[in-house]
């Protein structure tokens, strides 16, 4: 894998990942692979390491085991060669709040060598693809978040790279500009960019078009959305209604065996085995002013049954 | 180099941006040699001294005359008695007093004239100066009166002062605040600057681009350079016009030196960057190892020989007191040769920078 990559080589191969801060580990043995023109969203909860398999990615840190290739290149040796083929956009919005809108572009374009007659038209394109264009002299500290995160992104995007590493893009974004944001990735996938999102909303997760789950280091589902709702291995029914509380109450009073109750804002989650055991909730919460449907599962059940279970394959103490 | 080249256009961007902090940068020093030069003027003039004369003869008129027509001090007011020192000491009228016995004339005749000085201590300089003075007019008026008897004195001084012979407290205190800007610009405002940069993340997203550490550092130190240069530039002027500060030796030297010292102030503002957590702990950081050793233990305002001596041991370690050695020789003196100023600044130079780059490799992995 150390070669060139070919046509149907993935654009990001991350194989058997480790990495440790301290005794701390981080990354704990995580496998990715990222297509041209996919889109592939990095989910799980803070902590699970998504962000710094990103940084490990994009060479700003060294793995402690594993190989990371972008490209072909390998991110640990040839950190520069991969950055020009690379755009990151880090977590927290990284540009000058002192500098305006062409300035910061300016900037990044000049940091990445962009020849200045190319930079010219690379910087109208991009404008006009954010919609930033009327706000070019306003300084970046006096954008909406939405917008801050475009010029970001437009940041990320001024050398015309192959791939798009993004750490949590939309965390703290209104729900408008994140529709706004996906909108203008999907765009960028569809030219051919490989994009690795990471996020921590699950609603996201249906946008991409890969999905892997991450908790604790490693990857504990993989595949596409509907891959990944449908490898879930047990029985799913959903509990709304007026009477949730009660339910609650009753649900929490008499714990069934082998029977999980999740609360997903206004409604309940069972999660159960069989016929049986449904009816036995069935007959509890009779009378408590709530109504039961068995539902398909989500990728958010997946990940919370996913990620009580003790993890399989490796040993866990 | 066009990396640098954009991290230097971007960080004058800042600058210019930050009017405030500009201003701040740029007046302060200016301010300070105006202030400072006015203010730490080391002579006295016009003391007012209180005199009671309870002789009331020629000689004595002669003694209280000698000593108002010194320039420096004016007698404010004869005192009626006694009685009338305490309460001029507690109303300020006078700094001093002359008490001129009754049989002064008399006992001068036979050679063993006595006059009391009575000094304000409350401030203790004030006091040392002016008791310094009251003496000095005293002997005056004793080599006078033996010179009368056809008497030679039989020892006698003459001190003259070179290189500031009116002790213009400017000269002296000019190159100490050339010092100062450079330490507060090139130290205190880098380190500000670089680790306002890691802290809001910036730093992370530059170094995602191809440009490599050195070159981002490069780049943003530049421009202080410039500034430091620019804003030393501003005060030897200022002093040289304002307060005729000379300037005996050579500019090329001078700048020479000059570049040497911001090469150690960068390193210290890199070595705080690097070392601090967050941009408040490199603030005060770069106040208490640049800016208050630089003003109190550089021989800046403080005489170091007077320090106890532990404490000149620290002096010793300051760049900066080595520096304004090499300063003052050069602008007072027009001296060209310091070899021990020079090896401890080349020293410290080479200690810092290998320090600062260290530590900032392993920041920045």
């Amino acid at each position: 894998m150390n070669g060139p990559a070919g046509n149907d080589a993935p654009a990001i191969l991350v194989e058997d990942l480790r990495k440790s801060y301290g005794e701390r580990a981080a990354v704990r043995g995580l496998d990715l692979a990222v297509a041209s023109g996919r889109i592939c969203g990095l989910i799980g909860p803070d902590g699970a390491g998504k962000t710094t398999t990103m940084r490990i990615i994009c060479g700003l840190l060294r793995p402690d085991a594993g190989a990371v290739h972008v490209l072909g290149r390998d991110s640990a040796r040839e950190p520069r060669a991969v950055r020009e083929r690379l755009g990151y956009m880090p977590q927290r919005f990284s540009l000058y709040p002192d500098l305006t809108v062409a300035e910061n572009l300016r900037f990044f374009a000049d940091l990445f060598g962009v020849p200045a007659a190319e930079r010219v038209t690379r910087e109208a394109e991009l404008m006009e693809f954010s919609r930033l264009g009327p706000f070019r002299r306003r300084r970046a500290g006096q954008l909406s978040g939405g917008m801050k995160q475009k010029l970001a992104l437009s940041c990320t995007l001024i050398h015309t790279p192959e791939v798009l590493v993004l750490d949590e893009p939309t965390t703290g974004v209104d729900p408008v500009s994140r529709r706004e944001f996906w909108r203008i990735l999907r765009e960028l996938a569809g030219r051919g960019l490989a994009l690795l999102v990471s996020t921590p909303y699950m609603d996201e997760a249906g946008l991409c078009d890969d999905v892997v789950l991450m908790h604790e280091g490693r990857s504990i589902a993989r595949g596409t959305p509907d891959e990944v709702a449908a490898a879930f291995p047990r029985r799913l029914l959903e509990v709304r209604g007026a009477g949730l509380p009660e339910a609650l109450a009753r649900l929490a009073a008499s714990p069934r065996p082998g029977v999980k109750v999740h609360r997903y804002g206004d409604r309940l989650h069972v999660v159960h085995d069989d016929a049986a055991q449904a009816d036995d909730v069935a007959r509890l919460l009779a009378g408590a002013g709530v109504e039961l449907h068995p539902v398909a599962p989500g990728i958010e059940d997946t990940f919370v049954e996913l990620m009580a279970a003790p993890a399989g394959g490796e040993a866990t103490p | 180099m066009n990396r640098i080249l954009a991290v230097v256009r971007k960080e004058f961007l800042h600058i210019l941006r930050d009017r405030r902090s500009l201003a701040v940068a740029v007046l302060m020093p200016l301010a300070m040699v105006l202030i400072y030069g006015a203010v730490m003027d080391m002579e006295l003039r016009d003391l007012k001294v209180g005199v009671l004369d309870l002789d009331r003869s020629d000689r004595s008129r002669e003694l209280v005359r000698a000593m108002t027509s010194s320039g420096f001090i004016v007698a404010a007011e004869h005192l009626p008695g006694r009685e009338e020192i305490e309460p001029g000491f507690r109303q300020g009228r006078f700094l001093a007093a002359l008490v001129v016995p009754r049989g002064y004339g008399g006992d001068l005749a036979r050679g063993e004239a006595r006059v009391q000085v009575l000094v304000d201590g409350a401030d203790a300089s004030t006091a040392a100066t002016v008791a310094n003075y009251l003496q000095a007019v005293v002997a005056t008026v004793n080599r006078d009166l033996l010179r009368e008897a056809g008497l030679a004195a039989p020892f006698g001084a003459r001190t003259r002062i070179w290189f500031n012979p009116e002790l213009v407290s400017a000269r002296f205190v000019v190159p100490g605040l050339v010092a100062l800007v450079l330490m507060m610009i090139c130290a205190l405002l880098t380190s500000i600057a670089i680790t306002r940069e890691k802290e809001t993340g910036t730093l992370e997203q530059i170094l995602t681009t191809p440009v490599t550490p050195a070159q981002v550092i490069a780049g943003k130190v530049l421009p202080y350079v410039a500034l430091g240069a620019l804003v030393c530039t501003m005060v030897l002027l200022a002093g040289k016009w304002v307060f005729g500060v000379p300037m005996a030796g050579s500019w090329w030297l001078l700048a020479a030196y000059c570049l040497l010292f911001i090469v150690i102030a960068l390193a210290l503002g890199l070595l705080i960057s690097a070392r601090s957590p967050s941009l408040r702990v490199a603030m005060m950081a770069a106040l208490m190892v640049t800016m208050l050793p630089t003003m109190i233990l550089s021989g800046f305002v403080f005489p170091i020989a007077s320090m106890p001596g532990p404490l000149q041991v620290v002096c010793r370690l300051l760049p900066a007191t080595h520096f304004l050695v090499v300063l003052r020789g050069i602008m007072l003196k027009g001296q060209s040769w310091f070899p021990l100023q020079t090896a401890a600044l080349v020293v410290m130079a080479a200690v810092l920078l290998t320090l600062a780059v260290r530590s900032f490799r392993l920041r920045l992995e």
